[in-house]
């Protein structure tokens, strides 16, 4: 694999940047592989390398319906933080945060991880006081927080609301500055970049069919391009997770939900943190283009459109307009859509299952995206130990039987009241 | 924007109503012997599947009842109606 490098390209700079590798082969299905991962998404992909690169298993495939980064990795707000409260989700995303910050350098391939911070914003004493016991939650994992005043919040965003008679007035906040962004579609292309040079298979456009399951042993999986044979198939096809289920004849603690998302027209740089409105779901950042980055609450009813409409989108932007008005002024540039599966306590899936072989990962709601690394590291450790790490213990499928459930916010099985 | 036919008020607009999941899911009965997994299909399990579902909407802003939707949750395109106490048939 050519290394990317200030000499890489001023040698293909000589060649009118005609000469470059192809970042990834497109090769089609053998017979047989170690691994299957399906799903070429960011965790697919992430899982894939991590099995080449810690767990020494490169006879893997990873097989995608459509194209690899096409769904939720390259539609997300790409927000990255591990402001947790519960143990769990705590430690599994700081280990997650860890892999942000050396992520360039491991992948040689510039993902634009930007450390800016997220503040979290608070309007009443009771939710500072929640913020508090989060936030201290937090430093006892080991993880960066600051409980900032409203004084404190005027001077990182002034273009933020702060008159007196608002509805919901800035009393404070939370912030984790070690928090921030990263270009999504980069973490996708770096992650099926080294896999590739690997020796991992990305074989697009290859719909999986069905499964071959034989006493109670995962034999292979069906697909649009020929069978493969396989033992061990890991699932991390967020929204799609209950069709691939039902083919299974599983039924699982997920429902999938459309999350919409928008960008505004490009301005001059005016906010450089994420900024979370507290008194609903509405959150923001600039991108380095100069769009504001915004996003926030479900559509509502189960959905696999992977489009939105307009009332929630109405309902989302009114949010963001009272948290900083500046924003009525601005046009919009783009709304998409995604299809979230959302887990029944709010917290992801990375487990065996029933079927010796399959192996799940799913539930990722909202938080998709910032997982992606931690992600796909416990899962290649689980699937090539065919046991789950402390990591992602947590993570079980039999909590929702069991009642250890890891409900972070406290919204019980209703996925769509956000 | 979803318009949805209440069958005691007539087509509305969506904003008036509000979601209440998947319509099929039935309370284990009283009074029997309930397994373990019954109530976890009951509470947590959902087969949430791409097509055809029958939900429950609330016509939150309108006569305030509970209502039975038939919905293509690809298409969004809305089949039939009914009262909460009408079976799907």
């Amino acid at each position: 694999m050519q290394k990317y490098s200030i000499f890489s390209l001023i040698k293909n700079a000589f060649s009118n940047h005609e000469k470059w590798d192809l970042a990834w082969k497109d090769p089609s299905p053998k017979k047989e592989y170690d691994v299957v991962i399906i799903g070429g998404g960011g965790h697919g992909l992430a899982t894939a390398y991590y099995l080449a690169k810690e767990q020494n298993i490169t006879n893997v495939a990873i097989i995608e319906k459509g194209w690899i980064g096409g769904g939720n990795v390259g539609r997300n707000t790409t927000i990255i933080r591990s402001n947790y409260m519960h143990d769990d989700n705590a430690l599994f995303s700081e280990f997650g945060m860890d892999l942000w910050r050396k992520m360039s350098q491991d992948l040689n391939y510039n993902v634009m991880f930007s450390p800016r911070g997220i503040i979290n914003l608070a309007h009443s004493d009771a939710q500072m006081n929640v913020y508090a016991r989060r936030g201290n939650s937090m430093r006892l994992n080991g993880i960066d927080a600051e409980l900032l005043d409203r004084e404190q919040v005027r001077e990182i965003i002034p273009m933020a609301d702060f008159s007196e008679n608002v509805r919901f007035p800035i009393f404070g906040g939370l912030m984790q500055p070690s928090a921030g962004t990263a270009r999504h579609d980069a973490v996708a292309w770096g992650y099926a970049r080294q896999a590739d040079s690997m020796g991992v298979d990305i074989i697009q456009n290859c719909e999986v069919t069905g499964f071959n399951v034989s006493g109670g042993k995962i034999e292979g999986v069906r697909t649009s391009r020929g069978d493969i044979k396989t033992k061990k198939i890991g699932l991390c096809v967020a929204g799609s997770t209950n069709i691939l289920a039902d083919k299974l004849n599983m039924t699982l603690p997920i429902e999938t939900h459309l999350l919409q998302a928008c960008v505004s027209e490009p301005v001059k740089p005016i906010l450089d943190r994420v900024v979370t409105f507290g008194a609903g779901h509405f959150y923001i950042s600039q991108s380095d283009k100069g769009e504001m980055v915004m996003g926030g609450d479900l559509d509502g009813y189960n959905s696999y459109a992977q489009r939105g409409n307009l009332p929630t989108l109405q309902h989302v932007l009114t949010e963001g307009i009272a948290m900083m008005p500046f924003l009525s002024k601005l046009k919009m540039l783009r709304t998409w859509g995604g299809i979230m599966d959302m887990s029944m306590d709010g917290s992801p899936i990375i487990d065996k299952t029933h079927i010796e072989g399959l192996y799940l990962n799913c539930g990722w709601c909202y938080g998709g995206f910032k997982a992606t690394p931690a992600s796909g590291w416990t899962f290649a450790h689980t699937i090539a130990q065919d046991r789950v790490h402390d990591l992602n213990a947590g993570y079980s499928l039999s909590r929702f039987k069991t009642g250890h459930l890891l409900d972070e916010k406290g919204l019980g099985t209703k996925t769509w009241i956000s | 924007m979803l318009h949805i036919k209440c069958p005691h008020c007539g087509m509305r607009s969506q904003n008036e109503f509000s979601y209440g999941g998947d319509a099929s899911v039935k309370r284990p009965e009283l009074n029997k012997e309930i397994s373990d997994q019954d109530w976890d299909n009951f509470v947590y399990n959902r087969k949430s599947l791409r097509g055809k579902h029958w939900e429950l909407w609330q016509h939150l802003s309108g006569c305030r009842q509970w209502i039975k939707v038939e919905r293509d949750t690809a298409t969004h395109e809305i089949f039939d109606t009914l009262k909460a106490n009408e079976e799907i048939s």
